[in-house]
C-alpha cells in the first residue's frame, strides 16, 4: 500500500505507512530511513524514524533558489514520490544484536504479577524469553521502543507518572524499554541494568538505534 | 591562528532559568535527542547580527528575573528580544543596539515590561564544549551549554578574544528594526494531519477564541488554556515525529505547541503548527498573556521564514560594515 504523505508543519514532511506497530511495516520505515542516511535529499537536515512513518526535516532557505513555483512543500514532496518509487531491498539489511544484563527486582515487579495472575519467576521468564526489535527511539535521548512483549504481560501506562531512575528497565502495552535518564515516567519497571543507554561525551552518544535486535539476559550485578 | 580565551563574565547573583543556546541540536533526532536550542531564535539572530557574529552562534537566553553580570574583560554585546529594562551600571541601556562593556561593568535586569526571554549575543561567542555539533544546552539530559545546565552564582563564562578593541565604551549609535514585515497580533498556522478531525465549528473555535498561555508552559511546550477542543474520532495514534511549533491536542481538549525542548515524537493530535516564522512571537507570550491564531497556506508560511533570514542576512552584512567602518575611524 502506497504510503501518505503530509507536511508536518512549514518545514518537514512525513511519510506515513499506516497507523499500526507492525515489523514488515517497520522493516520498510528503516530501509528507507538507512537509504536516506547514505543517500539525503537535496535540502534534507535529517530524517526520523518511527514505528510506521518516517519523517525528513529540510532546509526551507537553501531549497528557496531550487523551486522557481508552487510552494516549497508541494516541490519536496514530488522529490520524496520519485524516491519512494525506487525500488529498495526491504528487510534484507543485517542488523546488530545486543545482549543487555538485567536484574530483575524492580519496584513494579510484584505488582505487575499480580495484576497479570502469575508469579514474579514468570514475569522474568517471559521477559527474558522475548526476542526485541527497536522500532524507534524518541521521548528521552536514547529511549529505545523495543517490542514486541508476550502478550501476557500487556499492562495499561499507569495513571500518574513516577520519578524513574536511569537504567530502570520497565514495560507498557506490548513495548518494554529502558529509561536512559531519571525522569518522569509511566511505564512498570521490573529490573534494572548497569548498561550506559546515553553518553552526551560520546561521538555516537545512543547505544541502541533503530533496527537493533535486543535479547536480555538476567544478572545478579546491578550497582544501582 | 590560536585563538586566546579570556573570561568574559562571572555570574554575581543567578537568575530563574539562564541559558547558553543556539539554533539547536539538529541531526539526532533518529535518536530521541531533542533539538533545544534558542525559544526566540529570530531576537538571538538580531542580537548575533549587532555584534557581527554569525547568525547561528551562542548566546545566552534570559528569563527574568535574569542573572547579574560581572564583565571581567571588556567586550562587545547586544541585547533583543524581551525588554528586561537591562542597566548598565545601573544606567538603562537599550536593547538592539551593540554595547561596548568594559572590565567590571555591572550588568542588571530591573524589570520585565515586554516579551518574555532577552537573548545577549557576544562578539566571538561564548566558549562551550560542543556536545554533538551544537552548543545548546540540553537540561533534560545536562549536557551541552555551560556545563549542562543553567547558570548559578559564581560561574565564569569564557570567550574567545575578540577584535572589538578600536570601539569605544558604552551604547554604540546604531540600532536595527526588529520587525521585518508588518504582522499582525496574530500567530500565524497552517493544518495539521489531524485538522480534519476537528469539525468546521471546532475549527472556528480554535481561530476565533483567545487563547491563554498557561502557567504549566516551560521550554518543552506552551500550555493554551481556552474552551476544550474534543475530538469526535478519538483514535490513538502511534508514535511519529513531531516538530517545534506542532499544536498537539492533549486528551484534556486543550492544545499544546511545542518549543525548543520538545520531545522528539509524541502521539497525540497534531491539529496545526505554528509556522517557523512566528515562533519567535510565540515564544515571547508569557504566562497569562492571549494568543490568537489565523490560518495561512503552506507558500504563506515558506515565504514568510525565507523573508525573514534574508532579512537577518541583510542586517549582519549593515551591522559588520558598520562595525568594520568604526574600527577604521579611529
Amino acid at each position: 500500500m502506497a504510503p501518505v504523505l503530509f507536511p508536518l508543519g512549514d518545514s518537514a514532511i512525513t511519510i506515513d505507512y499506516g497507523n499500526i506497530i507492525d515489523e514488515a511495516i517497520n522493516d520498510k520505515v528503516l530501509a528507507r530511513f538507512h537509504d536516506l542516511q547514505k543517500h539525503p535529499l537535496p535540502g534534507m537536515i535529517e530524517a526520523i524514524p518511527a514505528y510506521s512513518s518516517l519523517t525528513i526535516i529540510y532546509d526551507l532557505f537553501k531549497l528557496r533558489s531550487l523551486v522557481k513555483q508552487g510552494s516549497i512543500y508541494a516541490w519536496f514532496a514530488e522529490q520524496v514520490k520519485d524516491w519512494l518509487g525506487q525500488d529498495l531491498a526491504i528487510g534484507k539489511e543485517t542488523f546488530r544484536s545486543i545482549r543487555i544484563p538485567v536484574c530483575y527486582d524492580g519496584p513494579d515487579l510484584i505488582s505487575v504479577a499480580e495484576q497479570k495472575g502469575i508469579s514474579p519467576e514468570e514475569v522474568i521468564r517471559l521477559h527474558l524469553e522475548g526476542r526485541y526489535r527497536v522500532y524507534m527511539l524518541g521521548f528521552l535521548p536514547g529511549f529505545a521502543y523495543m517490542g514486541k512483549l508476550s502478550p501476557k504481560l500487556f499492562m495499561p501506562r499507569k495513571k500518574q507518572p513516577e520519578n524513574m531512575l536511569a537504567g530502570s528497565v520497565a514495560i507498557a502495552g506490548d513495548q518494554t524499554g529502558i529509561y536512559p535518564l531519571n525522569s518522569p515516567g509511566g511505564w512498570w519497571v521490573i529490573g534494572r541494568t548497569d548498561v550506559q543507554l546515553f553518553d552526551a561525551s560520546s561521538y555516537e552518544p545512543c547505544l541502541l538505534r533503530p533496527g537493533d535486535r535486543i535479547e536480555f539476559y538476567s544478572s545478579t550485578q546491578c550497582s544501582l | 591562528m590560536n585563538r586566546v580565551l579570556h573570561n568574559r563574565f562571572t555570574i554575581e547573583k543567578a537568575g530563574l532559568l539562564d541559558t547558553i543556546q543556539d539554533l539547536g541540536r539538529y541531526g539526532q533526532q533518529r535518536s530521541g535527542i531533542n533539538p533545544c536550542g534558542a525559544m526566540d531564535g529570530y531576537a538571538l539572530q538580531l542580537a548575533n547580527a549587532l555584534v557581527g557574529n554569525l547568525l547561528e552562534e551562542a548566546g545566552l537566553e534570559l528569563h527574568f528575573p535574569a542573572s547579574v553580570f560581572r564583565a571581567e574583560h571588556s567586550m562587545l554585546i547586544a541585547l533583543a528580544g524581551a525588554d528586561m529594562d537591562a542597566r548598565l551600571n545601573g544606567e538603562p541601556i537599550p536593547l538592539l543596539h551593540p554595547v561596548k562593556l568594559k572590565k567590571n561593568d555591572l550588568l542588571q535586569f530591573a524589570a520585565l515590561r515586554s516579551g518574555y526571554r532577552c537573548y545577549m549575543a557576544i562578539e566571538g561567542g561564548l566558549y562551550v564544549s560542543e556536545e554533538g555539533y551544537s552548543s545548546s544546552t540540553n537540561l533534560k539530559a545536562g549536557y551541552g551549554g555551560h556545563e549542562g545546565r543553567a547558570l548559578k552564582k559564581a560561574d565564569v563564562l569564557k570567550a574567545y578574544e575578540s577584535t572589538d578593541a578600536f570601539l569605544p565604551s558604552g551604547v554604540l549609535p546604531w540600532t536595527v528594526d526588529p520587525v521585518f514585515e508588518t504582522t499582525t497580533d496574530h500567530v500565524r498556522i497552517i493544518p495539521g494531519h489531524e485538522w480534519e478531525r476537528l469539525s468546521s465549528q471546532q475549527q472556528q473555535d480554535l481561530l476565533q477564541q483567545n487563547f491563554i498561555i498557561d502557567k504549566r508552559s516551560d521550554r518543552m511546550g506552551c500550555r493554551l488554556a481556552g474552551d476544550p477542543l474534543i475530538l469526535s474520532k478519538s483514535e490513538e495514534l502511534v508514535s511519529s515525529a513531531v516538530n517545534f511549533g506542532t499544536i498537539q491536542l492533549l486528551p484534556d481538549g486543550s492544545p499544546i505547541v511545542l518549543m525548543a525542548d520538545h520531545q522528539t515524537t509524541g502521539g497525540y493530535p497534531r491539529i496545526a503548527h505554528v509556522i517557523k516564522a512566528d515562533l519567535s512571537k510565540m515564544a515571547q507570550l508569557k504566562p497569562g498573556d492571549p494568543v490568537r491564531f489565523k490560518l495561512v497556506t503552506q507558500e504563506e508560511a515558506e515565504s514568510s521564514f525565507i523573508r525573514q533570514q534574508e532579512y537577518l542576512l541583510q542586517l549582519s552584512k549593515v551591522c559588520r560594515l558598520k562595525l568594520s567602518h568604526l574600527d577604521h575611524k579611529l
